[in-house]
């Protein structure tokens, strides 16, 4: 895993830590991350971790490119040092899988897929060698998601299956995007899985919808009233399944501002996981469950 | 005091400076495209630079003013007109109750910036004032104006009218539009000869041109270096694993029609990017409209430093102006 750094004009450097998307290289972001935000060098106005690589936004009139740089490098080096243990949340997402709305909205766009013969869900399924919709729901839903960077649009969550890489989902995005999809879709592309924080174009695969808002700009929803934006890089995300009475259900008591997200906090330990995957997950899910 | 809306123009909305610091949660900066016209037209009527105004692409709006107002029109060539008669951009001149601001059409530029004593007085939403329509967030009711609007003004200081700004300080793009760009990013995914007509090409800005980027066409397809396409990174050449978009930054999905992210910018995605335009020509790409030939230039990090100088002695030469 080599580090590469690189200016983004006068007033960014992107720094990729690797080539291709692993859990490994998403903490390696992390790690310079939080080590950057908590030195607070003077000059630095953003910092975005991304999936496999992170961004910095800096005054050149505060500090000089390659004085920005060097700090970095010199991050980088210390970060490396630290455990790779994060203290995180893990929230729970309803999904209604094989809702009417995306259905609808993929039957408009199906001369844009690889297969219009079938649903987004039967081919990804088909793709990935599981048993139809029913196998893939289980694999989608069984094990938790990092949420490994939040953008695109306003609030927008990209998540990385915590499996092995060969029990990873994958599927290819539209051949063209769409120009729409439903809020509150959870999509698929590559080997990310995101929910559509607002309705608007994407090449996502579709898959379900949430009954649960992620978004806020008004600030009315009861959980998004200290923030707007629900998700941040490193929350733990877990899908359940949920059948159409308990969508409904659950859109009737947001609307009436009566419904909250289940949400526990977790300590996640990169090389706990790695020697025991299946293990640590459920240890994940216990304090979701509240064993 | 409030601005009612009559008609809207084509997209105008509220913007100030922007608001920075929530990229890292897809948050775009937002703010006006051409950052040196918005504060010009600030300091004119009196207001802080970085008070709020309207940008107005193309198509001017028709405002009805139910109070007495201080008014500047910069950025584009769009001529302002009270009640019919037409005024001098970049110079100060009074509106009053009942009277209404119209614009003839477009003569050269893109984005006109109207500001009226005491500012757009719409909530500050995360630091701003700034309209971010993708996100249904700040300005009037998160989206672009509508006829029926009933735009809240603050309270101005007196200024005399026709404050003007002199000549040279005012903005004259040059054609064919000259981007100068810093190679960088991914870069090295193209071959150097896709490289070389990258910069020899000359471009033309796609009808596909908005706050959130600019595209252009009618260069060279870009050639890239061949590779086995990492895990997670998409089938195409033109595929990365999902990053980080700086501002400015030239992606070029499928290798075809270049893309310049500016304030809307979506804050990441899968394609590659070979560059990243200097900050002190993106007020420039605001003013271009479709169909303007454009070259980017190759330039280093020492050359983008000076081009942040020089745009800086610009910035306070309009304020030394118009004190």
């Amino acid at each position: 895993m080599t580090t590469r750094y690189s200016f983004g004009g006068d007033e960014h450097i992107f720094v990729e830590c690797d080539e291709e998307m692993s859990l490994e290289a998403f903490f390696k972001g992390m790690s310079i991350t939080s080590a950057l935000r908590e030195a607070k060098i003077r000059g630095v106005t953003e910092i975005c971790p991304a999936n496999a690589s992170f961004q910095v936004r800096f005054d050149p009139d505060v500090i000089s490119p390659d004085a920005m740089m060097a700090e970095l490098k010199a991050l980088e080096a210390a970060a490396q040092a630290a455990p790779s243990t994060l203290q995180t949340r893990i929230i729970e997402v309803p999904v209604l899988y094989n809702d009417p709305w995306t259905h609808e909205t993929l039957m408009r766009f199906r001369e844009r897929h690889q297969d219009p013969t079938s649903t987004d869900i039967e081919y990804t399924a088909r793709i990935n060698n599981l048993d139809g919709v029913d196998g893939f729901v289980k694999a989608h839903s069984g094990a938790p998601w990092f949420v490994s960077m939040v953008g695109f649009v306003a609030g927008l969550p990209f998540l990385y299956q915590m499996v092995d890489r060969k029990r990873q989902i994958q599927s290819p995005k539209y051949l063209r995007p769409r120009t729409d999809t439903p809020r509150l879709t959870v999509g698929h592309g590559g080997c990310f899985a995101c929910i559509y924080s607002v309705r608007g174009a994407g090449g996502y695969q579709m898959f379900g919808i949430t009954p649960m808002p992620i978004y806020d700009p008004n600030q009315t929803v009861p959980y998004l009233r200290d923030f707007m934006c629900l998700f941040s890089p490193g929350d733990i995300v877990k899908w359940k399944p949920i059948d159409r009475a308990e969508y409904d259900h659950t859109v009737a008591e947001v609307d009436a501002g009566r419904w909250m997200p289940r949400i526990a906090p977790v300590t996640f330990s990169l090389s706990e996981f790695q020697k025991d995957i299946d293990g640590t997950n459920a240890r994940i899910m216990e304090a979701l469950n509240g064993h | 005091m409030a601005i009612n809306v009559i008609k809207p123009g084509l997209s105008t909305t509220v913007q100030d400076l922007g608001r920075p610091g929530y990229y890292h949660l897809g948050i775009p900066t937002s703010g006006g495209m051409d950052t040196l016209s918005l504060a010009a037209a600030n300091l004119l009527v009196g207001n802080d630079a970085g008070a709020a105004v309207l940008e107005a692409v193309f198509l001017g709006p028709e405002l009805e003013f139910t109070a007495d107002a201080m008014v500047a029109v910069t950025g584009a060539d769009m001529p302002p007109k009270v009640d019919g008669d037409e005024r001098a951009g970049w110079t100060a001149f009074k509106v009053k109750k009942g009277q209404v601001l119209s614009f003839g059409f477009l003569r050269a530029g893109a984005r006109a910036y109207i500001a009226v004593s005491g500012g757009i007085d719409v909530p500050v939403v995360l630091g701003s004032r700034s309209t971010y329509t993708l996100g249904a967030l700040g300005g009037f009711k998160g989206r672009k104006l509508e006829a029926g609007d009933a735009l809240p003004v603050g309270a101005g200081h007196a200024v005399a009218e026709g404050r003007s700004l002199p000549d040279a300080l005012r903005r004259k793009p040059g054609l064919p539009a000259e981007l100068r760009m810093l190679p960088g990013l991914y870069w090295h995914r193209i071959t150097e000869a896709a490289g070389k007509t990258f910069f020899d090409d000359t471009w033309k800005v796609a009808p596909e041109a908005d706050r959130i980027g600019y595209r252009f066409k009618a260069g060279h397809p870009l050639e890239f270096v061949a590779r086995d396409q990492p895990f997670g990174a998409g089938s195409d050449p033109s595929n990365i694993v999902d990053a980080c978009y700086p501002y400015g930054s030239v992606q070029v999905p499928g290798g075809t029609e270049p893309i310049v992210l500016h304030r809307d910018a979506v804050s990441g995605g899968g394609y590659f990017m070979l560059g990243t335009v200097v900050s002190a020509d993106m007020d420039l790409i605001g003013q271009l409209q479709p169909h303007t030939p454009t070259r980017f230039v190759k330039v280093t990090m020492d050359e983008a430093i000076q081009a942040r100088h020089d745009r800086k002695a610009v910035f306070d030469a309009i304020g030394a102006a118009l004190v």
